[in-house]
């Protein structure tokens, strides 16, 4: 025991540490266990077979680009939001920063619903993007308003308090030394909040990637054109096809996994960077 | 209670933070553990208080083996550095706490618990602040609070662990005298660590110079600073100047290939070479700081510079400039051999 | 004359000084086009909630609140909030007090473990649970002769919604108690309290806020997850239908306004967690103890 914990006067580590385990097994990883398990039991050919299937790869690109897409708009408009926030003072502004998290706490299945309402051929939004020609809901483009709604917060969240960390006289000397504002903003602030911004992004897109509830509704749902690959494994449960809902299931987890690290190393770096 | 420590060894992964310590104190003695950050004194510390185990040795509390006894069976008082009073509670809650968590026979009445906090606060001269929080206090009221809590459970033996450290210096000050008044008016066993030399010499009975996991010497206040048993606690304690025999020839003679640590106040300067022993040197810089004057010298046979204290009585007697060529020569020093010099 | 220029530590505090801020053109443009991007994606469809649930009048909105589905299916979900987050309150508590307050090997690899449910799509948290206790999942042969049902049913439900809301609380606390140290609890230890007394006494209180901001945040998902809880329901009415399962039922049906009475009890419970969320971290700001987690 001496060399696995050091030794401390406080009780209960080994009740909590035990229970800690015992329900992380329970729940958590006996249960993603039999993700590989069963992959396992179709063989490497197999895994392979179908997450190479035309359709799981169609899903794929319809789920990456759509998620890429509202991650890239999150990331842009995200920082405004935050720049705003932090930066000016107008009426309301508690209450709006307070709504920002709404994605966070709103039900999918609500969100869903209420944008495929919105953005439909006669919906609030949807009628002016008609008149454009333009369709957005039952359309990839509807997946990526769904997704962008999910992934709101995320930027807004990081970025927010590393704008606020910025300090008032790093600006000050910049702008002492004859820079502008937008030269103070480019070489100064952004390079600042960037790794926070990308951390944010990827945590949007990684969001975004197995997001279900909020775009089935909007999606239209067309095989090969607006099908996200969440909605395909449930396709394929629906079908009885067990070992190819938990190959493409597995395929996402990696890829999750995957990104996972990504964001890990971004904020290794960045802060690695910051000690500096 | 007096406290044994017999051949205790501690050690993190590889580091050794204690390597076999031995040491008594004395029932009611205020002891200081003296030594630089990383040292093993706030170990040793903790060790006592039963808040870390030893790897090896013993620890008796008068005589008898606590070793099985934890942190809340050893009746020990711990001030922690940043006081760790409960952020939540009033003054009042926080010195009531070890009280009110005693078992049920045991716990005093309301009445009882009442009168004996407000009686720790008038110790501590911080009554009238018993409906604050913590976060509301200064450091040194954080700091006196945190010794009546820890007063509050009648402990036989006190630990604190560097009491002062996180004050400013006037504050620092007053607190130490304080404790010192305190101390002789309860005579409780009392270790402190601290690694300020001057806080260690001006309040504590014995002091324990500790480096690198080992005691390096135990003595009283007066004894560490008047005769450093090693060259660190010459260095640790106090200024002191480096003479190396082989920059002079009759003292390598004498001493083989030694060095002698001479303090600033123990070197005398003259116009002339009384003797052989004399050294030669220059007069780089004169500064009065005080009642003190300090005057910087360099050796000429190998240009080191040596710091040397006068009082200004001394001084004025015989002033001295910049650029002066005098001979000095040390009153007192100890002589250790090159290798064990650090 | 020495001495401070009159007003320049004044000026300088409560706005930023010129040098560094932008013409009120780009300010005016940067507020309309943040403003605009929320009331698009946020304001407009929490609005639209409402409207649409209230376009046939109260009474159908009434009706629809009142017909048996609905009614059972929001006293599942209470029921499944229920025992969700309560164990994965106790789950949180201890799983940081192991983390943060004691150290021993492989700990970042169990944090990891711990925020690996956020890292995995609703749809296969539900799955996951099918290939363990569906008809062809490793204990289905067994559960059958038993005659105990896991799978489209409530225990299921509750399980797929403990994964999905797994980290929520754990991972408020690790934080917030790992920065808070141990000190406290070593100096209680050594007045005489006993383990519980510790943890109740001073942990506790000191823990109080980020607790329950953990503890909304789960709330708020497991009375809202969709994607898991869909694939191991089995959409049985009256029976296995959970608030939001009961919103895309009858949208699918055309019912819109019945959805929409449904859904905005889901947006009142949002804008209640907001609501609360805002409330607890003031009241953290104010007593001073930090929250960590933006989210």
């Amino acid at each position: 025991m001496s060399s696995f914990k050091a030794h401390s006067v406080l009780p209960g580590f080994n009740l909590a540490l035990g229970f800690t385990l015992l329900y992380l097994s329970l729940i958590v990883l006996i249960p993603l266990s039999a993700l590989f398990v069963n992959t396992a039991s179709i063989g490497l050919g197999g895994f392979w077979d179908v997450v190479t299937g035309d359709r799981v790869l169609a899903s794929l690109k319809v789920t990456f680009t759509a998620s890429f897409a509202a991650a890239v708009a999150n990331a842009f408009f995200g920082l405004v939001v935050a720049w705003v926030l932090v930066r000016y003072r107008f009426p309301g502004k508690r209450i709006i920063d307070a709504l920002v998290d709404l994605p966070f706490a709103l039900p999918t299945a609500v969100a869903g619903i209420v944008l495929a309402t919105l953005y439909a051929p006669n919906g609030w939004l949807g009628q002016y993007f008609a008149e454009l020609g333009i369709k957005a809901a039952y359309t990839p483009l509807g997946i990526v308003i769904a997704l962008t709604f999910i992934g709101l917060p995320f930027v807004v969240r990081t970025v927010q308090p590393v704008l606020e960390d910025v300090e008032a006289e790093v600006e000050e000397a910049a702008a002492s030394l004859g820079a502008g504002r937008w030269d103070v903003f480019r070489r100064v602030i952004f390079p600042a909040v960037a790794p926070a911004l990308l951390t944010g992004f990827s945590l949007a897109f990684a969001r975004a990637i197995g997001e279900y509830g909020s775009v089935i509704f909007i999606a239209g749902n067309m095989p090969f054109i607006s099908e996200i690959t969440p909605l395909l494994i449930v396709a394929k449960l629906e079908q009885y096809d067990y070992a190819g809902a938990t190959a493409i299931a597995l395929a996402m987890l990696l890829i999750s996994f995957i990104l996972m690290l990504t964001i890990n190393a971004i904020q290794w770096w960045a802060s690695r960077r910051e000690a500096r | 209670m007096s406290i044994s420590i017999q051949n205790l060894n501690k050690q993190f992964g590889a580091y050794k933070a204690l390597d076999d310590i031995n040491l008594e104190v004395n029932s009611g003695e205020l002891l200081a553990l003296l030594g630089p950050s990383g040292c093993g004194k706030t170990t040793l510390l903790r060790i006592i208080g039963g808040l870390d185990v030893a790897d090896s040795g013993k620890l008796l509390f008068h005589g008898e083996d606590v070793e099985q006894r934890d942190a809340r069976e050893r009746n020990v008082g711990f001030v922690f550095q940043h006081y760790a009073l409960f952020r939540h509670m009033t003054v009042f809650e926080n010195v009531a706490f070890g009280l009110r968590v005693k078992p049920k026979k045991l716990r005093p009445s309301e009445a009882e618990i009442k009168r004996r906090v407000h009686e720790l606060l008038n110790l501590v001269q911080l009554d009238w602040l018993a409906e604050r929080y913590p976060s509301q206090l200064s450091g040194g009221q954080r700091q006196r609070i945190a010794l009546a809590r820890a007063l509050a459970v009648e402990p036989k033996i006190l630990l604190l662990d560097e009491p002062f450290g996180a004050l400013d210096a006037q504050v620092r000050k007053e607190l130490r005298r304080w404790l010192r008044r305190l101390h002789d008016e309860l005579h409780i066993t009392s270790i402190f660590v601290t690694h300020d030399q001057e806080e260690a010499l001006e309040v504590a009975d014995r002091v324990v110079v500790m480096n690198k996991g080992v005691i390096e010497q135990v003595g009283t206040p007066d004894e560490v600073y008047a005769a450093p048993a090693t060259p660190f606690v010459y260095q640790f304690i106090g200024n002191v100047n480096l003479f190396h025999s082989r920059d002079h020839a009759p003292w390598s003679e004498q001493h083989g290939d030694a060095v002698a640590y001479v303090r600033p106040h123990d070197i005398d300067i003259s116009r002339s070479a009384q003797d052989a022993t004399a050294l030669p040197v220059e007069v780089k810089l004169v500064r009065a700081i005080g009642s003190v004057v300090r005057v910087e010298v360099a050796l000429e046979a190998s240009s080191e510079l040596i710091e040397i204290e006068l009082s200004r009585e001394r001084f004025d007697a015989a002033p001295l400039a910049d650029g002066d060529r005098v001979f000095i020569r040390p009153r007192q020093f100890r002589v250790f051999e090159e290798a064990s010099a650090a | 004359m020495v001495g401070k220029p009159p007003g320049s530590t004044l000026m300088s505090t409560p706005q930023r000084r010129i040098s560094t801020r932008e013409s009120r053109g780009v300010t005016l443009l940067l507020i309309g086009v943040a403003l605009g991007y929320l009331l698009m994606f946020l304001g407009l469809p929490l609005v639209a909630v409402f409207v649409e649930a209230l376009s046939k009048g109260w009474e159908l909105y009434w009706k629809a609140l009142q017909e048996p589905d609905a009614l059972s299916a929001v006293k599942l979900t209470l029921i499944v909030a229920a025992i969700a987050v309560p164990a994965n309150l106790v789950f949180g508590v201890a799983a940081s007090w192991a983390i943060a307050k004691f150290d021993f090997k492989g700990k970042s690899l169990l944090i990891t473990f711990i925020d690996l449910p956020f890292a995995v799509s609703p749809v296969v948290s539900g799955l996951i649970y099918v290939l363990l206790f569906g008809a062809q999942g490793w204990f289905g042969p067994w559960l059958q002769e038993h005659d105990i049902k896991l799978i489209f049913a409530v225990p299921g439900i509750v399980l797929a919604t403990i994964f999905v809301t797994f980290p929520f609380i754990a991972r408020e606390l690790i934080p917030l108690m790992q920065a808070q140290g141990k000190e406290e609890e070593e100096a209680a230890v050594s007045l005489g309290a006993s383990g519980w007394q510790t943890f109740f006494r001073v942990t506790l209180p000191n823990i109080k806020w980020g607790l329950l901001y953990g503890v909304i945040l789960c709330n708020a998902r497991a009375m809202g997850e969709f994607g898991a809880v869909s694939v191991v329901s089995g959409h049985i009415r009256g029976m296995t239908n959970t608030m939001p399962l009961h919103v895309e039922i009858v949208y699918n049906e055309y019912n819109f306004v019945a959805a929409f009475a449904v859904a905005s009890l889901l947006a009142l419970l949002a804008l209640v967690t907001l609501g609360i969320k805002s409330l607890v971290e003031w009241q953290a700001k104010q007593s001073g103890e930090p929250l960590h987690g933006a989210h």
